[in-house]
């Protein structure tokens, strides 16, 4: 598979409820980076057909642009994930999304069926990208292993609702119940190379709130965010596109990095700061969110 | 005959003066000498206004089979007036009458059965909805139909193109010599600007109120000096359905994209400056634009001078935070608007002619730097609809559509790309309410189009980086989601006939053919 496809922008990821097709129909709208088709807590036990019903006729006709979509399948401890990424595979998703994912082997079996269905369904090998979801102490404890357990996964969402309920706590504003839990997880999605995203934010009418959790979840680290409402994606994006400064400097940074290595200069100095090959995804990354973020028209 | 925007328009109907809509300011200079009402003085000072009942006014007026009554709109929903005083001219043996009101909705629905018994053989409106619409595009009601807008309609009475034998105006409150307010009273609605041309030149005027005050009650939405009679009854409406107690504002994530999209729009323009004005309709999107606006006004450091049209809410709370300088109002639409025209020094009632008569000399929304609209459907030429369904039956209102778009600098139709099924953006719609001319930006959940006549709007918005696109590209976009609909298929008989501002034709509606 395609790294770049891995490493694709996902600021937003955008839930959708797979039982409701007029839900499902036209939300690249929006223009989040990613959907998430929901299987799983948005449909009622007894709805779960045709929600994968509606699921798969959604996938196979609707042209949904540069909006990666993603499934959320059931959980592995239910009767339906197979049959979950069977119609999500069929109908072409471009991922699935592993709900309550403990360890490597979560993943493993994940993979096995979505091998499974590629086969089944004549889809090409490998192209049906996983991200794994961690809700719990013990998935937080062995993110690392998670990370590292499938070349299909591209990255890991924190999901705060069943985290807090496990940790006996709740939703604060300053965020020190996930603290730990954020830290931990970014720091294996880092040392792994894929990507981590940070769990929703509930209260839709809480923009202020919502906004400090964006900015906090920008400044440690995160790719990007969950969200259940399309009014958020535009507060997302905002605040995850680079200043103007930030952007100059990527620039000069690309650029210089560029014309030392014609040079064979490995370290140098940008702006009286010493550069080196480390500093490129970095700064790439700036410049894809400028991109994205409507503020940079460079070729870079 | 075709028309300026391309209608065919019969030429059975272009007669007695009639002609074709030649474009909307086609008739500026247009010379004419207003009408005068019969007047019957009321010399004697001991002389009581007071009647006892709605009949006995009617038979002091000399209602006759043949003869024109008017009824405005202000209580919405909510109106008795209308049904009320039908049903005593129908029981009075009278018939052949024509209605020209401000409006008709579901709340006359009655009046169906009169067209169907000959009761009613005219209706000339800025709005019909409900049976009502279902009876004239059935072909039920005798003669065609006249369709205005709320302009178009006080321009019809002040060039006596439509003569009102009898106006009954409902009044939240009234004293003994008619001099009617819409403020107090158990059915308050704030206004009665769409009356005010009414009673001016009616021949015989009544006013119908459900809470008699001691005179005077001043300062009058209508002049006592005009009015004939006065009657007081037990209930002119219901206040529920009169004024909401606050229209909710959409949370709906489609709308507010679309409304936040509008508002960055109008922020690019040249218009967005200290001082501006505006009008916005009062449903959906258009609503949630002042939410925006206040934001972008603030970060700007601006002040909008005057809110004009039917006021919400939003519209308040901006003139309340001092974001506005004040508020021109024709119509309110709930509770906190009725409450601001009372007590708000800056609020301000007008009348519908000042507000919108296109021929008088210089209406408010000559004025206007930008309106919001809605549409029901809107075509490649921008032409829009507003008045009748995809099944080409009536169910709308122009209402002041046409004439903001028509006055505005910068006019902007909020509509959703598709409704349900139904394409909004498509290659001609059913009927021109408000030609193409008069719009200047199309704001849809998939894409914003600027008028190509517009090329100062598309140079504005797109140096803003707003992305902009043709508006042929998002019907396309719409027919490839919910295909490309049939063509509504009418009879030949025409049933209402789509005035343009100035009173020519802009566009006929024909009679719906029943299904086989």
């Amino acid at each position: 598979m395609s790294r770049d496809v891995k490493k694709r922008l996902r600021r937003t990821m955008l839930f959708l409820n797979a039982q409701r097709p007029s839900l499902m129909k036209d939300a690249y709208v929006y223009a989040p980076d990613s959907v998430i088709f929901d299987l799983e807590d948005a449909v009622a036990e007894n709805q779960k057909d045709a929600a994968r019903f509606s699921l798969y006729n959604n996938l196979r006709s609707i042209d949904y642009g540069e909006v990666e979509r993603i499934v959320r399948v059931n959980g592995l401890d239910t009767p339906h994930w197979v049959e979950d990424i069977r119609a999500s595979v069929a109908g072409g998703a471009d991922g699935i999304r592993i709900p309550k994912c403990e360890r490597a082997r979560d993943v493993r079996r994940i993979e096995e069926a979505i091998e499974s269905a590629e086969r089944a369904f004549s889809r090409k090998p490998g192209s049906t990208l996983i991200m794994a979801a961690i809700e719990s102490p013990r998935g937080v404890l062995n993110a690392l292993e998670i990370c590292e357990s499938s070349e299909r996964l591209f990255g890991v969402a924190l999901s705060g609702g069943d985290f807090r309920a496990a940790m006996q706590t709740k939703y604060y504003p300053s965020g020190v119940e996930m603290a730990a839990a954020r830290g931990n997880v970014l720091i294996a999605a880092r040392a792994s190379g894929v990507q981590c995203f940070d769990t929703v934010f509930t209260n839709i009418d809480d923009i202020e709130g919502f906004k400090s959790e964006v900015i906090m979840n920008r400044e440690m680290g995160f790719d990007g965010k969950s969200v259940v409402n399309p009014r958020q994606i535009a507060i997302v994006h905002e605040i995850f596109t680079p200043g103007e400064r930030e952007i100059r400097e990527a620039e000069r940074v690309v650029t210089a990095l560029s014309e030392n290595a014609n040079d064979g200069v490995g370290v140098f100095l940008v702006d009286g700061k010493m550069v080196d090959i480390a500093f490129l995804a970095g700064a790439r990354r700036t410049l894809a969110l400028a991109r994205a973020g409507g503020v940079y028209k460079g070729d870079l | 005959m075709k028309n300026a925007v391309g209608r065919d328009i019969p030429d059975l109907l272009l007669q007695d003066g009639r002609s074709v809509f030649r474009g909307s300011n086609f008739m500026d200079g247009c010379i004419y000498t207003k009408p005068g009402p019969t007047v019957r003085a009321a010399v004697k000072p001991q002389a009581s206004k007071v009647l006892e009942n709605i009949r006995t006014a009617i038979n002091r007026c000399g209602l006759k089979n043949g003869m024109t009554v008017s009824f405005h709109h202000h209580f919405r929903d909510g109106d008795y007036i209308v049904n009320m005083v039908m049903r005593e001219i129908e029981a009075m043996g009278i018939g052949d009458i024509t209605i020209a009101a401000s409006s008709l909705g579901d709340a006359h629905d009655p009046v169906a059965a009169m067209i169907e018994r000959g009761v009613v053989t005219g209706i000339q409106t800025s709005g019909i909805r409900g049976k009502i619409g279902d009876a004239v595009s059935n072909g039920s009601l005798k003669n065609i139909a006249i369709l205005r807008s709320h302009g178009g309609r006080v321009r019809a009475i002040e060039r006596g193109e439509v003569h009102i034998d009898v106006a009954f105006i409902g009044a939240p409150t009234s004293d003994e010599y008619g001099n009617a307010r819409g403020k107090g009273g158990k059915s308050d609605c704030g206004v009665l600007s769409y009356s005010v041309a009414d009673a001016r030149y009616a021949d015989h005027v009544v006013v119908i109120t459900d809470t008699l005050v001691p005179f005077p009650n001043l300062p009058p939405s209508i002049d006592g000096v005009d009015v004939d009679y006065v009657v007081v009854v037990d209930e002119i409406g219901d206040p529920a359905r009169i004024a909401s107690q606050a229209l909710r504002v959409t949370q709906d994530p489609r709308d507010l994209m679309m409304a936040e999209n509008c508002a960055r729009v109008m922020a690019s323009t040249p218009y967005f400056k200290d001082g501006f004005s505006f009008q916005s309709g009062a449903g959906g999107p258009s609503l949630a634009v002042n939410r925006f606006l206040e934001s972008m006004m603030v970060e700007r450091g601006i002040k909008m001078q005057w809110a004009l049209g039917g006021i919400t809410k939003p519209t308040v709370d901006l003139l309340n935070k001092g974001l506005i300088n004040c508020v021109v109002d024709t119509q309110d639409f709930d509770a906190a608007a009725v409450c601001s025209v009372h007590n708000h020094p800056r609020h301000y009632e007008i009348s519908t002619s000042q507000y919108a008569n296109p021929m008088n000399k210089g209406a408010f929304v000559n004025k206007l730097d930008f309106v919001v609209l809605a549409a029901l459907e809107i075509d490649v030429d921008f032409n829009v609809n507003v008045v009748t369904g995809s099944d080409g039956v009536l169910r709308g209102a122009p209402g002041g559509h046409p004439d903001a778009a028509s006055g505005a600098k910068c006019t902007i139709i909020v509509t959703p790309l598709v409704r349900g099924r139904i394409p909004t953006v498509c290659d001609r719609v059913v009927t021109v309410t408000t030609p193409g001319e008069s719009i200047d930006v199309l704001v849809t959940d998939y894409g914003i189009a600027v008028n190509p006549a517009r090329q100062d709007l598309v140079s504005a918005i797109t140096s803003a980086g707003i992305p902009i696109t043709a508006v042929e590209v998002l019907k396309e976009r719409a027919y490839s989601i919910v295909g490309v609909p049939d063509d509504v298929e009418f009879g030949d008989r025409v049933v209402a006939v789509m005035e343009a501002r100035d009173g020519t034709l802009l566009d006929v509606v024909r009679q719906v053919k029943k299904f086989e």
